[in-house]
């Protein structure tokens, strides 16, 4: 591991299960972490939107389990469902039917309070149109998920120039999103999800809205996040994407259709070192 | 997540359209400030009418005829009386007024002062004339009881009645109109043909409900009755009480000798009524209350219109703001921290509102409002801003909930 990778990101899967000890969850998230069981376990979900004769079935029994440390890129056409399946990973939906261990903890039957904290604490999302606050600057964006966390203000500080710092985006932690381009602000939506040391990393078309250049900025970052022993899931239906992924699940219908492994989960993304990473990065 | 911070959050939601902030806040600062206001008029207005009331003479008790009978005013009696048999209706005589002042029956009646009027009386005073709206002729103890005092000169004596001498002392209004700037004291004014020598004018006392209480002109009972109104029955009389807390028992013991004289018994309608000023006084601060909190429900009306202002821009904040709820919650913002950010805004928005509206209302009642000094009542900016801040809660709780009940998924959707 590399000395870049300090900062935001020194909790890594043991100490995010530190961090949870104590907390409703402790047991259980204890014993994911410490285990070695795997961060995201779905067996057989469905999801079915409307009633009647307008019913869409979106996912018809979706099973799937991503290790500690792996790096996944879930593809397929627009209408495979994958963006449900996105949705439902990052507690922002809940299954029609099936189970879905964050881990270990079974996030459907969680209440309100504990389910916002889990997608406080254990994921990080990313979104493929940003979604940062209007209004508010790059800092204080990344500052907001910790200001949910209870995180003192001097120590919030701390970790959101750190995350920032990671990104590449030193220089622009007083600019507002509109001051931004669109892959600055990808980049810092990624420190946004960094930020809090989650378990697992979600990303939904990371790249969609951004030029060549960006997208290979931020590919880079996914690299070296990877590198750095971190559980990324991509939802992706670019395959230059995928490519950087050291394991792909192919979706259609609603169902996995393919799961090609293209490099082992302890080992190096597969396109890491491939090009130069940009220069602001290169500086830490 | 503390309070602190969610309240940087509410205030950054709001300095964000600042216009729509200030404006819904006008909403609010108009009915705090109408309230503070409108409550201050009513307070002033009462203290005004109660202060004439006590100028119209402390401690007074006004006897006057009554031919109508049956009608009494809140002292008057004989109003259960009205089936028994009517006597031959007197009118109040001097004897009347020398019985009340001189029997030993009436131990609460420091001063009895017989009156007639006379209104509209022409007045000259070489090329100047003016018509007086009343002449009264009186003793001097009359003064005293009516709490008229004079600025220049002096009042007529007990020896000017006596001797009938026509003397007379003159109302503000009426100085100004016949002598202008020249002092009347000593001059000779012509009252409806008949010569009075001026001997004082009175100070102003104001206006009384649109007549002019300054209009007038006082003299000795017999010079009045001689050149003015003829010698028949007395306009009423004025009794002065010892002290306020005798007003009820001089009232009881003047009916008890009218009543003897009048030969009024049992149940016939007496022929005289007697306005207690105290009672008078009761009457008017209740009415002049009614007033004060009709006032103050109009204005209740303007802060709930306010309110409902509140309502409206927080529902329009929270459709508006969807997305970024979405956002707040996906990144793991608890129901509480949004709920309370959207409260602590329409609370902000309402406790902002009324302080300025306190602002408004101190300032604006600084300034004669119809006529009326208005008197600020600490109690309407203590309920004002109470209620204004009850109103933000009230009303920003409907949206605040709606925007921490919507589901992630839904509101990261939401275009």
């Amino acid at each position: 591991m590399s000395s870049p990778m300090d900062g935001p990101m020194d909790g890594d899967r043991h100490g995010s299960a530190s961090r949870w000890a104590g907390g409703p969850m402790s047991e259980p998230a204890e014993g994911a972490a410490t285990a070695g069981d795997p961060v995201l376990l779905i067996r057989d979900v469905t999801k079915v939107y409307g009633e009647g004769e307008a019913t869409v079935r979106a996912l018809r029994g979706v099973s799937l389990t991503v290790e500690p440390g792996d790096y996944v890129a879930i593809m397929g056409a627009s209408g495979s469902g994958k963006s449900t399946l996105m949705n439902i990973i990052g507690c922002l939906d809940v299954p029609t039917a099936g189970t879905y261990l964050l881990g270990g903890v079974d996030v459907g039957a969680l209440d309100e309070v504990r389910q916002a904290r889990v997608r406080n604490r254990r994921i990080g999302f990313i979104f493929q149109s940003f979604n940062l606050i209007p209004r508010m600057t790059a800092l204080a964006n990344v500052e907001l998920p910790l200001a949910y966390g209870g995180v003192r203000a001097a120590e919030r500080r701390r970790r959101a120039l750190a995350a920032l710092g990671l990104v590449g985006l030193s220089d622009r932690v007083g600019h507002q999103p509109n001051e931004l381009s669109g892959g600055q602000q990808q980049r810092v939506a990624v420190a946004r999800a960094l930020v809090t040391s989650p378990t697992l990393l979600l990303a939904d078309e990371p790249t969609g809205a951004l030029d060549s250049t960006s997208t290979r900025d931020v590919l880079a970052i996914f690299d070296r996040l990877s590198l750095g022993g971190r559980t990324i899931v991509v939802i992706t239906h670019e395959d230059d994407v995928a490519a950087h992924a050291k394991r792909v699940v192919r979706l259609m219908d609603g169902r996995i259709v393919d799961d090609r492994r293209q490099a082992p989960v302890d080992g190096p993304p597969p396109l890491i070192g491939d090009r130069p990473a940009t220069g602001a990065m290169s500086e830490r | 997540m503390n309070v602190l911070e969610i309240t940087r959050f509410a205030v950054r939601g709001l300095t964000a359209n600042k216009m729509r902030s200030i404006l819904t806040m006008l909403g609010i600062l108009i009915g705090v400030a109408a309230v503070i206001l409108l409550v201050a008029v009513g307070q002033g207005s009462s203290d005004v009418i109660k202060q004439r009331i006590q100028s119209l003479g402390a401690n007074t008790l006004t006897v006057s005829a009554s031919f109508s009978g049956g009608f009494g005013g809140p002292a008057g009696r004989g109003g259960g009386g009205a089936a028994g048999p009517r006597t031959q209706a007197r009118g109040l005589t001097l004897e009347d007024a020398r019985a009340i002042a001189s029997s030993g029956d009436a131990p609460s009646v420091k001063s009895v002062s017989p009156l007639v009027t006379s209104s509209s009386a022409t007045t000259t005073y070489e090329g100047a004339s003016h018509s007086i709206s009343q002449v009264v002729g009186t003793y001097p103890s009359y003064f005293e009881a009516t709490n008229k005092s004079v600025t220049s000169g002096a009042y007529f004596t007990n020896q000017d009645v006596t001797a009938v001498r026509k003397v007379v002392v003159i109302g503000k209004t009426v100085a100004d109109e016949l002598f202008g700037q020249v002092d009347p004291v000593g001059k000779k004014v012509n009252i409806q043909g008949a010569g009075f020598t001026v001997v004082g004018v009175l100070k102003e006392s104001g206006s009384t409900g649109g007549q002019d209480a300054d209009d007038v002109a006082v003299a000795p009972l017999p010079a009045v009755q001689q050149s003015l109104t003829g010698y028949g029955s007395l306009g009423g009389i004025v009794v002065q009480a010892t002290s306020a807390e005798t007003t009820d028992a001089a009232e009881a013991e003047i009916t008890a000798i009218l009543d003897q004289r009048h030969e009024i018994t049992g149940s016939a309608t007496a022929d005289y009524r007697i306005l207690n000023q105290a009672s008078l006084q009761e009457t008017v601060t209740e009415a002049t209350g009614t007033f004060t909190v009709l006032l103050a429900a109009v204005a209740a009306i303007s802060l709930l219109v306010g309110g409902i202002g509140i309502t409206n821009i927080m529902l329009v904040t929270v459709t508006e703001r969807t997305r970024e709820i979405g956002i707040r919650k996906a990144i793991g913002a608890p129901r509480g921290a949004i709920l309370g950010q959207f409260l602590i805004e329409a609370t902000l928005l309402s406790l902002v509102g009324g302080l300025l509206g306190v602002g408004v209302a101190v300032a604006g009642s600084r300034f004669t409002i119809a006529g009326v000094q208005p008197v600020i009542v600490p109690q309407s900016i203590v309920l004002a801003l109470g209620v204004s801040v009850a109103i933000g809660l009230f009303f920003g709780s409907y949206p605040a909930n709606r925007a921490a009940k919507l589901r992630p998924i839904e509101a990261l959707r939401f275009e």
